[in-house]
């Protein structure tokens, strides 16, 4: 909702502004919720979890203007981070976690560092080469990640927190001990999009010469960028390992990044709650496709084309959009 | 010149084999108001980038308050002192004209401040709304960028350039495609500007520029051609010859 709040001049604060102002209470409020709304729990765990990775991919995407063709290799080194660290070491889940958003974070600082200084259609290209190479290397590590067939075993029957004893298998347990995670991680962004440094983003993105022109070093913004949605999408990549129990090689395959261009376009790039709005329309695009017609991916395309087309804002930047005009 | 701000030692920029700028030689006293001058083509442009740093000259030197600053990246040229105006607007379109102003003031701090909220930098919004009311904005400042109209935009580059506290402030054609009454507000403003601050200005119009300009250097075809007072300008033979032809712009134009 950021792109709301610096417009035209208004007596009172048009309701989307006081919206905006509140809108990490709002989108967790809602998220509390969403279970009870959608109609089985496992669907509300992967939007969660593929909302907060395109939450992640919108800070270089919807933000900086940054268009990333990589993002798979921060939701796979998460996700390998944090399951390797359970099944090959042990580690309690909490700490497999953090393991698991330290290594994507760590991958990006590498994939930053030498795919920054690239623009547009180069960047892209990079950021999709240096995924592919990072999918051949987990493929290769067959012991640790268990190369084609994925790393399985990642259970969790029962997770103890602070002592408790919680029935992770338990779905609703499940969601909001993850929604906990999401909670974080979405406070943090707002915060992050507030500040000044966010401020530095936007104005990259408007006008990458007049940025550096004022002063900026735009090369070195647009790492920092890179390297913390990189770790958001890993903290994605490592709720989504524990929540299905096994990381699929998938997980790291260049269609992967390509979802979550579509997730991005679908809600909105740019926007807030954008990027969850974009995860559930993705998700149940595909379900219902899928049971109707076996070339559902025919038909997943034709949409993204069409909002390609149509709707650039995608839902959730469209429905603003409109509330915006009232 | 007892005290220049800045100094540009036979600068030569080309772009391929393009010569643009030819061993071009320039003191900038401090305090003054000087203007470049000459045809369109003649490089203008091209010495402001070099000397804002938007462009490394591919010979000669900068030096800025006694110091070599040549080959230094482009983002620190603001940091140090230098602003510049753009001669095509060049702005943030979607950001408000104040978050546009804001975030240029903003560089001055700034130090991958993530975690404070930049409203709390209410110093900030002020310096903005202040430089906003100074180039007559002040009234739009919630308006995005993209909604002022085009001699809106013009005052809101001089309003960002403004916001680096700069040492040295650099103007390019800041009245191209401005109507007539546009242009003599904006040389209103200039002149209010200049009566604090070390201001160079570009301007193809000659007539615009004379009276107000206390030193003007001429370039033509990237070399230079003269420089001087307003009369010594007006008298040299070379300018007068340079500009003919050009009808539209009387050399004589009245001081
Ligand atoms: N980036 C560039 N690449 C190639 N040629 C350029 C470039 N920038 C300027 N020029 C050329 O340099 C010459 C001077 O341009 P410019 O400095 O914009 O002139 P002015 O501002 O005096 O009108 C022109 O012939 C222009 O075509
Ligand atoms: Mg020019």
């Amino acid at each position: 909702m950021t792109s709301i709040d610096l417009t035209a001049p208004r007596d009172q604060p048009h309701w989307l502004d006081v919206a905006s102002r509140y809108r990490v209470a709002l989108t967790l409020a809602f998220l509390v919720i969403f279970p009870w709304i959608t109609p089985y729990e496992a669907l509300a765990v992967n939007i969660l979890v593929l909302g907060l990775y395109a939450l992640g991919f919108n800070l270089v995407f919807g933000y900086t203007g940054l268009l990333s063709f990589g993002h798979a290799a921060f939701l796979g080194t998460g996700a390998y981070g944090c399951g390797i660290a359970i099944v090959s070491y042990k580690i309690g889940w909490f700490g497999a976690i953090l393991i698991g958003t330290a290594s994507a974070t760590l991958l990006g600082v590498v994939m930053g560092f030498l795919a920054i200084r690239t623009r547009g259609i180069y960047f892209a290209m990079v950021t999709l080469a240096l995924s592919m190479c990072v999918y051949y290397a987990f493929y290769q590590m067959q012991s640790l990640t268990g190369g084609e067939n994925g790393l399985r075993g990642v259970n969790l029957q029962t997770i103890s927190v602070l002592g408790v004893s919680l029935p992770f298998i338990n779905p609703t347990v499940k969601y909001y001990v993850i929604l906990a995670f999401v909670a974080v991680a979405i406070w943090l962004f707002s915060r992050i999009l507030a500040s000044p440094f966010g401020a530095v983003l936007e104005a990259i993105r408007e006008n990458e010469e007049r940025a550096r022109a004022c002063g900026y070093d735009v090369a070195r913004t647009k790492l920092v960028a890179f390297i913390i949605s990189g770790a958001f999408c890993g903290l994605a990549g490592a709720l989504n390992a524990i929540h299905l129990s096994i990381v699929p090689i998938e997980t790291l395959h260049y269609t992967t990044s390509g979802q979550v261009v579509m997730m991005s376009l679908l809600g909105g790039m740019g926007t807030f709650f954008g990027p969850f709005v974009g995860a559930a329309a993705f998700l149940l695009i595909e379900d219902v496709l899928a049971m109707l017609t076996s070339h559902w991916q025919l038909f997943v395309g034709i949409i993204f084309i069409v909002f390609v087309l149509f709707f650039p804002r995608g839902i959730w930047g469209s429905l603003l959009q409109w509330a915006e005009r009232k | 010149m007892s005290d220049p701000v800045l100094v540009a030692q036979n600068i030569g920029m080309s772009f391929g084999g393009f010569v643009a700028l030819k061993n071009v030689s320039v003191s900038f006293a401090r305090g003054k108001l000087t203007a470049v001058i000459g045809p369109n083509g003649a490089g203008k442009s091209t010495f402001f980038n070099v000397i804002s740093g938007a462009l490394t000259p591919t010979a000669g030197q900068i030096s800025f308050d006694g110091r070599d600053i040549t080959g230094t990246p482009p983002h620190l040229f603001a940091r140090m002192g230098i602003a510049k105006s753009f001669q095509i607007t060049n702005v943030f379109p979607e950001l408000t004209a104040r978050e546009n102003v804001r975030v240029a003031a903003q560089a001055l701090s700034e130090r991958f401040q993530l975690f404070r909220n930049r409203d709390s930098y209410g110093a900030l919004i002020d310096k903005a709304d202040a430089l906003l009311t100074l180039v007559g904005l002040g009234a739009r400042r919630f308006n995005r960028a993209r909604e002022l109209a085009h001699g809106e935009q013009r005052s809101l580059e001089i309003a960002m350039a403004l916001a680096a506290d700069p040492k040295l402030l650099l103007l390019d054609e800041p009245t191209a495609g401005m109507s007539p009454e546009e242009t003599r507000e904006m040389m209103n403003l200039i002149a209010r500007l200049a009566e604090q601050r070390t201001i160079v200005l570009v301007e193809h119009k000659m007539k615009l520029v004379m009276g107000l300009a206390e030193h003007l250097v001429v370039l033509h075809h990237g070399e230079l051609l003269a420089q001087g007072s307003s009369d010594d300008i007006r008298n040299n033979d070379e300018v007068k010859r340079v500009y003919l032809g050009q009808g539209a712009v009387a050399v004589g134009g009245r001081a």
